[in-house]
């Protein structure tokens, strides 16, 4: 099964609603919620990165019986050091992103804490692609 | 263990949306404004107590399965905040206590703070 959601640059009134749709799919396919409740907050999280830095982003999502594997590519300034993006409290959020309530710098540590497997790539100013895979089982 | 109706009680609170059983009970408690500390949870049967009220609040909460929200400070939930927050049965609570005595009452009450 294969989906594709489309996510946008800035705007903060959407943000979530392609992971929202996701959780739909993965609860209406009976996965265990716990596993559900991982996979959404990483997918949030990553979802919310794209609004707040990129100026568009898509998730791909594909889901096999025993794990569901999701892309969130964007078009953006892209991570110049991913390692130093890793570290909880670093960020370069704006202020207006702060006003929503994130950028704290804790949200590529959260994915990495509610997923089995990551994988970022990044191209300064080109853009940025993370890779979540989640055991259903 | 506390009742939904006690917390409404004792905060002189008002439910603005959801279909909210008042008889059904709340365990925990978890107060912050950072939608990203919010994120970090993962504790069933959890009251979110925020001043934060915007969409990414109910949207975090979806993520979380988190039932209940109280705002504090008088913040008024919006009309696309209620709409949202119905779609996915989140009762909103709001309260015009400070986040400070809101959680020192829910304390006394018996709500427990989840760390």
């Amino acid at each position: 099964m294969e989906f594709s959601f489309e996510i946008e640059g800035g705007n903060f009134s959407k943000a979530g609603s392609a992971s929202s749709e996701v959780k739909k799919i993965l609860k209406q396919l009976n996965v265990d919620p716990k596993i559900i409740k991982r996979t959404v907050v990483s997918l949030y999280e990553a979802e919310v990165n794209v609004v707040a830095h990129a100026f568009k982003g898509k998730m791909n999502v594909e889901i096999i019986p025993d794990k569901v594997s999701v892309a969130i590519k964007d078009k953006g300034p892209g991570i110049p050091d991913i390692e130093k993006a890793m570290q909880e409290g670093f960020s370069t959020a704006t202020s207006k992103v702060r006003e929503m309530g994130f950028g704290a710098g804790m949200g590529l540590s959260n994915i990495k804490k509610n997923s089995d497997q990551l994988n970022i790539s990044s191209k300064v100013n080109e853009g940025t692609i993370v890779e979540i895979v989640n055991y259903l089982k | 263990m506390v009742k939904v109706a006690d917390v409404v009680d004792k905060l002189n609170a008002r439910i603005v949306c959801g279909k909210c059983d008042l008889d059904r009970r709340v365990q925990y408690g978890f107060a912050s404004d950072l939608m990203s500390d919010v994120l970090t949870i993962d504790t069933e049967n959890l009251l979110l107590i925020t001043g934060m009220n915007n969409l990414q609040t109910i949207r975090t909460s979806e993520m979380l399965d988190i039932s209940y929200i109280l705002f504090v400070r008088d913040k008024k939930a919006t009309d696309e905040m209620k709409e949202l927050a119905c779609e996915h049965g989140i009762a909103l609570l709001e309260c015009g206590f400070s986040m400070f005595r809101a959680c020192s009452e829910l304390a006394e009450l018996g709500l427990k703070p989840v760390y």
